[in-house]
């Protein structure tokens, strides 16, 4: 009899007594190490004003969850990554040369508008880095569309553009879609620019090497599933293909959509946002073909100035994602008619 | 004999870590009789029996010491020849109270059985149910439902296939393992009397493919077998063992929501449960003592024990050794995900425990729920096709209608959905509230 030592009750709880090891910090974490590879390219293509404002955006971040928690007297909760990941996903929708407080005033925008007024991580209707971003483009215009500063003399197809104007490939084509003109001519080099990310465009988007390494773990950590950037890519290529059929004089082929603008950085790791997204794999498909739809929508539409439309694609289908996820729940087991 | 592949999947579900060969290579030990027993008299689903004996009594092994209590009820015999000392009310495994027979074990004598039906193919197959009901035969993969009313469907529902579950998905658990490899003989003859006395053309024997001995050992035991018998090889995966999930793998019907088994044209036996019925009948040994796996990192010497209804846990830790240095933390009567913790180690053992785990702090964890971050895990992982969290939130919300409204009184408690829950938030508990309240509610609703 060995236990005269036990302690006279044991732990009584509800079943099941095992748990996976799952866990947020993990699953934010892992955001955080496939967000790495596109953090060197920003690095390696924007020098110090990557470092800037991915600082910048971090810190403001996690302190401003710090003191609304405290504020709120709610449990701390920085210790759940997610306003760490908010933090690089704000800094990575960000020019090269926006000013820092500007980076500042977005961060405490994302944190304690979109995420904590609404009671914090889980709570949130919108994605608080997509939000503040847009909040960020209506507040300072010109800063958050000034794209040159690139550590590179960054030029699109010889003569096309002017680095240091700065333009976007997807501004380069509005403009000439706007004003009548023949769309400026994508080289392979400029193609090859477009995939390593030597291109101009904010911090974090640019790369499609980068990002899709990223994304590769994130598939292979489950921590996503394919469902939302294959329905979304997948949308935006069909989209533009059709587009390129009807009118090729005045589309692009559909790979410049691919890899221009944030499409690949919002596909991978803005959309697939568990909070702000479907729950079931039929609402993540049509989650997926909405944000297609409207990202092509707002980057080709004749009467419109924007040249770029995913955060705006996605922050709309945020909005919807509540009416999806109840419309799409799964055939319930013995209800098959 | 035919050795299938389970032609469907089941939707969803999980793998988690098995632990299984702690056990697994453990033969089965009769456990010596333990000095004192005590039979609760609600081993089974339905009333409880009711005790006819009272204290001072001398008792048999094998008398009856509880009276059948209506249909769904059976008899409760006694395990040991001894003599009765008490009647108390004893807390079980689930947690509730029920009255149990104490005895006082005296040194072994003869067991009363009733006669041996060795000829049940010529013998009548009501005389059969009746003989499998006064056995106090039930279901001793969980539920603990009689037997015998499983194997009396009405005439409008005929039944063409038999599965005989040996999947044994609960991680840790090896006693149905055990029971196929060692006694596959006598389940082929169990499931030759199920067959009969249903009419069911159709075998199957389905059991999960990380137990390649089991299989073998099944598809041996039942070569030249007439007609349509085959062992049904299930994928490893965590709800398998749960009888609508297997249905479907193995015969791709689904039981209608509310519906029984018999709606598609099958029963399930346990395997264990099917060498019950082959005691009962061949033998005329009633339900007196069962397998059980003592198992987890905190017992010295994991085992698969034959122990009499009654003996409590901590005689059956003795038998395994007693605990190792790391200290228990938990108790739990059955498997990791579906078991009951029980506080103490007085409580006894009962037809429906088919292990006891002990875990050490090392594999108990206490969590903090958090919010539910939408991940979906848990809609992927629900085998029923539920949207656990957010039945959890309406729970949360004390919005039992609410979540009645999606499917909440599907749901089978496997527990997967708070397995893979990231944000560790405690899901069947809040699914096992929300139907306590809608039964009460609806019982309220009948008076």
């Amino acid at each position: 009899m060995k236990s005269e030592n036990q302690p006279d009750l044991y732990m009584v709880s509800s079943s099941p007594h095992t748990h996976s090891g799952s866990s947020v910090e993990r699953i934010m974490l892992d955001v955080l190490i496939a967000l790495a590879p596109a953090f060197a390219a920003s690095f390696y293509f924007f020098g110090l004003n990557a470092i800037r404002l991915t600082g910048t955006c971090v810190i403001t971040c996690v302190v401003a969850e710090w003191l609304c928690r405290k504020a709120m007297k709610r449990t701390g909760s920085i210790g759940d990554l997610s306003a760490v990941v908010t933090g690089v996903l704000l800094a990575f929708n960000l020019p090269p040369s926006l000013p820092g407080w500007m980076a500042v005033a977005g961060s405490l925008f994302a944190i304690t508008i979109c995420k904590q007024l609404f009671g914090g991580l889980g709570y949130n209707v919108f994605n608080p880095a997509l939000a503040a971003r847009a909040f960020m483009l209506i507040s300072f215009l010109v800063p958050m569309t000034k794209w040159s500063s690139s550590n590179w003399a960054t030029s699109l197809a010889s003569g096309a553009a002017d680095a240091a104007t700065g333009a976007t490939p997807l501004g380069l084509i509005k403009e000439a879609v706007k004003a009548g003109d023949a769309i400026p001519h994508f080289g392979s080099e400029t193609i090859m620019n477009l995939f390593t990310g030597n291109i101009n465009g904010c911090i974090g988007e640019t790369s499609a090497l980068a990002l899709l390494i990223g994304a590769a773990y994130l598939l292979f950590r489950k921590v996503i599933t394919w469902h939302i950037p294959v329905a979304y890519i997948g949308t935006v290529f069909i989209y533009a293909s059709i587009l390129h059929i009807v009118s090729p004089a005045t589309s692009v082929l559909p790979h410049i959509h691919l890899l221009s603008g944030g499409l690949l950085l919002g596909a991978f790791f803005m959309a697939t946002d568990m909070v702000t997204s479907p729950i079931t794999k039929r609402g993540m498909l049509i989650f997926g073909v909405g944000c297609g739809i409207i990202t092509m929508v707002i980057r080709t539409v004749k009467t419109g100035d924007y040249p770029e439309g995913v955060s705006f694609a996605i922050l709309l289908m945020n909005a919807v994602t509540p009416l999806i996820n109840r419309g799409c729940r799964n055939r319930v087991f013995g209800t098959k008619s | 004999m035919q050795t299938i592949k389970s032609p469907y999947n089941f939707r969803g579900g999980i793998h988690p870590d098995y632990h299984k060969e702690l056990s697994s290579g453990a033969a089965i030990k009769r456990l010596p009789m333990p000095a004192v027993l005590s039979v609760p008299m609600s081993q089974h689903l339905g009333a409880p029996a009711k005790p006819c004996v009272k204290a001072g009594d001398v008792v048999q092994r094998g008398s009856i010491i509880g009276e059948q209590n209506g249909f769904i009820s059976v008899p409760v015999h006694s395990p040991a020849n001894g003599k009765v000392t008490a009647i108390t009310d004893v807390s079980t495994a689930s947690g509730r109270l029920c009255q149990a027979v104490t005895i006082e074990c005296s040194e072994a004598g003869e067991t009363l059985s009733m006669s041996p039906i060795t000829l049940w193919k010529n013998t009548d197959r009501d005389e059969l149910r009746a003989r499998i009901g006064e056995a106090g035969v039930v279901g001793m993969g969980g539920a603990g439902f009689p037997t015998k009313v499983k194997l009396s469907p009405p005439m409008d529902k005929p039944i063409d296939t038999v599965i005989l579950n040996g999947a044994e998905c609960e991680p840790y658990l090896t006693s149905d393992h055990r029971m196929m490899i060692e006694h596959a003989k006598e389940i082929r003859i169990g499931a030759e009397i199920i067959r009969y006395i249903l009419g069911a053309k159709t075998l199957r024997i389905a059991i999960e493919d990380n137990k390649p001995d089991a299989i073998k050992a099944m598809a041996e035991a039942f070569e030249g077998i007439d007609g349509d018998v085959a062992v049904t090889v299930l994928h490893t995966s965590y709800p398998q063992g749960s009888e609508k999930q297997q249905i479907y793998a193995v015969t791709g019907r689904e039981v209608p929501r509310g519906g029984l088994p018999m709606d598609v044209g099958c029963v399930v036996e346990n395997t264990s449960t099917t060498f019950a019925i082959y005691e009962a009948v061949v033998k005329g040994i009633p339900l007196i003592e069962r397998v059980i796996t003592v198992t987890g990192d905190a017992v010295a010497e994991p085992s698969n024990l034959l122990a009499p209804f009654g003996t409590s846990y901590q005689d059956l830790i003795d038998a395994s050794g007693g605990f190792t240095n790391a200290k228990a933390a938990k108790v739990i009567s059955g498997g990791p995900m579906m078991g009951f913790t029980v506080s103490s180690l007085d409580t006894p053992t009962g037809k429906t425990a088919s292990g006891l785990l002990l875990l050490s702090k090392k594999r108990v964890t206490q969590y903090t729920s958090q919010a539910c971050i939408s991940c979906g895990r848990c809609v992927e992982a629900c085998p029923m096709g539920l949207i656990p969290s957010e039945l959890s939130q309406f729970i949360e919300a004390d919005d039992a209608e609410g979540a009645e409204a999606i499917s909440l009184m599907d749901c089978i408690e496997c527990g997967s959905c708070a397995f893979v829950c990231p944000a560790r938030r405690p899901l069947v508990q809040h699914m096992r509230r929300g139907k306590a309240i809608v039964m009460a509610k609806r019982a309220a609703a009948k008076h």
